[in-house]
């Protein structure tokens, strides 16, 4: 093996994961907030180009190579491992934390390995750990979810693996770069990537397993995978046009099911696949506008929806609730809390001033600078719901929607702001919400392509004034349609979850019908035939089951010997 | 919760009133802030007046009432998969 540089921070992240059980107390909290500053300084080391080169049969691998667009993915993955880091510094799980942290270091390999070979090695660990990380909230709910997840991703790595081999073989090439959907092998690579993009028809494993996963490792699970699916789309199939439309149907599916849902953490579950719906719609579109905006939503992305979910944590580490109907009139206990939910419920919704308005307006201008106008009226509309399920939706009905002491009385719970650690996470996330969205700069510097964009012209502030204010007012109109009920709405896992077990019975036991009844009643009289007899001569009263006496023994013995001696006189 | 002085401020049906009327006043703002930009119209529409106000209304009513609709066929109840 030839190395001509480092390890990959990937990996570094990785290994520095396996060690974190070993530790205890503050040395355990002092390596898990120094991990991630060391892989963040590591991958800015990083230059340009391969790296790293490593031969693998007849190819050659490049597990680590440096670019715009893997610095930038790579950079928002360490940054969410630190602030979540310290969102769970609480957390008592071991496994948790080890895999989460691994989980990240996976991501953050995807965005810096040069060949795909490495990719999958990095996609398939992450699908591990992540499994693991929903696994260690250690309830009823979280195992089942965590193993239909592990199903789906291995499902879908699968698929991803038939792609690769098929394009190494056809290109004879490893090399991971831009390509067109035109072959059998090609379109399984991209459907490999959709699946975890969280695409139709495989969109319910999100919602699924990330609300089962304790409070902080759905914070966690927002922020990798899918955006990992975002980053290898953005560098393989920018342009691709069915991406516009599998985007769209994203976009409002993710509004569409949240609307109807009760459970906080799926709403939010439900918005990251709309979210990611304007990220794989933007890559549809392909334009170097189009892909900055995918980029640089997917940062910002990951930030409010983690901050999103650390509220949501928050109230389920205070309290132990999750739906609506158990919710509501907490931003009297929990201000800081509530503060932080709608900072990240604005920035969610692109609301001037916040890092959604910078970044998601990029994917409608390209929409419209194309003239693509089917895209961007829905996407328009699309946004109007974002601020509808998510923006309203969420805060009102968690923090609002009763008078305060609702939980007090009816759960006898004390809600109050959660731990030191954890606001501290939430107040720099919201910082970082609102920091973006005033001075977005910074990250217009590193976005993929140079960027033309001017987000703060005065008609597009009042147009998304108009827009978000409108869709709050059409909220609070139909409020009695929305009112919360304890019910789940049916999706495709409903295939796997249901229908599957029904034709399981449907087949195995009832259409038996006559002839198993008849097998079955046949059996146990035979079992039941077979017991009484070796009860009749086993049994207390049995023949074969009396003691006989040592004497009676002896008199057959000499009986025996009696008959020897007979039979060898005479003959 | 009978005593007046035991609801907190932000639920008191005054409070909520006045609520209603700042939020109506700032939506007519918004709309009025039309008069003071030059929007560059991409498709047509959406150079309208008020496109984005009533566009955002009527897209929002439209999704809360087809999630309405498929809640009819899709809803169960939240014990649906616990066996």
């Amino acid at each position: 093996m030839m190395i001509n540089s480092a390890l990959p921070p990937g990996l570094i992240l990785i290994l520095g994961a396996l060690f974190l059980p070993s530790l205890v107390g503050n040395a355990r909290k002092t390596a898990m907030l120094l991990l991630p500053v060391l892989t963040m300084y590591l991958i800015w080391a990083v230059p340009d180009g391969v790296q790293l080169t490593v031969p693998f049969l007849d190819y050659t691998l490049e597990p680590l190579q440096g670019d715009k667009l893997s610095r930038l993915f790579a950079t928002i993955f360490t940054l969410m491992a630190f602030v979540g880091g310290i969102f769970a510094l609480n957390q008592k799980s071991q496994i948790e934390l080890m895999s989460a942290y691994a989980y990240a270091g996976g991501a953050v390999g995807v965005a810096m390995a040069g060949d795909l070979v490495t990719v999958f090695i990095f996609w398939e660990f992450m699908a591990v750990a992540s499994t693991l990380v929903i696994w260690s909230a250690r309830t009823k709910e979280s195992y089942g979810a965590s193993m239909r997840y592990a199903i789906v991703h291995l499902f879908g790595g699968v698929i991803l693996m038939i792609g690769v081999i098929g394009q190494i073989y056809h290109s004879g090439s490893v090399e991971f770069s831009a390509m067109k959907a035109d072959s059998w092998w090609t379109w399984m690579l991209l459907a490999g990537f959709l699946i975890n993009a969280g695409a139709p028809p495989f969109s319910s494993w999100l919602p699924d397993a990330y609300p089962s996963a304790s409070w902080s490792g759905s914070v966690f699970l927002s922020a990798f995978t899918t955006k990992t699916a975002v980053y290898v789309l953005i560098r393989s199939f920018p342009g691709e046009n069915i991406l516009i439309f599998v985007g769209l149907y994203m976009v409002f599916y993710g509004i569409i099911y949240a609307l109807l849902e009760n459970d906080m953490r799926r709403i939010l579950a439900y918005s990251i696949i709309n979210q990611v719906g304007f990220m794989v719609t933007g890559i549809g579109i392909g334009t170097d506008m189009a892909l900055n905006g995918a980029s640089a939503h997917a940062f910002a992305h990951i930030i409010y929806k983690a901050l999103l979910l650390m509220s949501a944590g928050a109230v389920m580490y205070e309290i132990n609730k999750r739906k609506c109907t158990d919710l509501g009139g907490l931003y009297k206990a929990m201000p800081l809390t509530m503060v932080c939910g709608t900072i990240g419920a604005l920035a969610i919704s692109g609301f001037p001033l916040t890092s959604g308005f910078t970044t998601k307006t990029m994917i409608a201008s390209a929409a419209a600078s194309e003239h693509i106008d089917y895209a961007w009226f829905l996407l328009e509309a699309a946004s109007a719901g974002v601020f509808l399920h998510a923006g309203i939706k969420f805060p009102w009905f968690v923090f609002f929607q009763r008078a305060p002491g609702y939980v007090e009385r009816e759960f006898g719970a004390k809600p109050k702001d959660p731990p030191f650690n954890m606001k501290l996470a939430m107040v720099i996330f919201a910082g970082f919400c609102i920091g973006l969205g005033i001075y977005p700069e910074p990250l217009y510097a590193i976005l993929p392509y140079s960027v033309d964009f001017e987000p703060y012209k005065p008609a597009k502030v009042v147009h998304m004034l108009e827009l978000l204010l409108f869709s709050g007012f059409a909220f609070f109109v139909l409020l009695k349609m929305m009112k919360r009920t304890l019910t789940i709405t049916l999706d495709f896992d409903w295939f796997y979850r249901k229908f599957f077990n029904l034709l399981h019975e449907e087949f195995v036991i009832k259409h038996g019908g006559a002839a198993f009844a008849a097998f079955k009643s046949a059996s146990l009289k035979r079992v039941d035939t077979i017991i009484k007899h070796v009860f009749k001569h086993h049994g207390p009263e049995g023949i074969l089951a009396r003691t006989w006496p040592t004497g009676s023994m002896v008199l057959w013995v000499a009986i025996l010997l009696g008959l020897y001696l007979i039979v060898y006189y005479v003959l | 919760m009978s005593d007046k002085q035991d609801i907190h401020w932000l639920c008191r049906p005054a409070t909520i009133k006045k609520l209603w009327i700042i939020g109506i006043i700032i939506l007519v703002i918004t709309v009025g802030l039309e008069f003071t930009i030059h929007p560059h119209a991409y498709f047509g529409v959406d150079g309208w007046f008020g496109f984005n106000a009533w566009f955002g209304f009527l897209s929002c009513a439209a999704m809360v009432l087809f999630a309405k609709l498929l809640g009819i066929f899709l809803k169960r109840e939240d014990t649906y998969y616990d066996d």
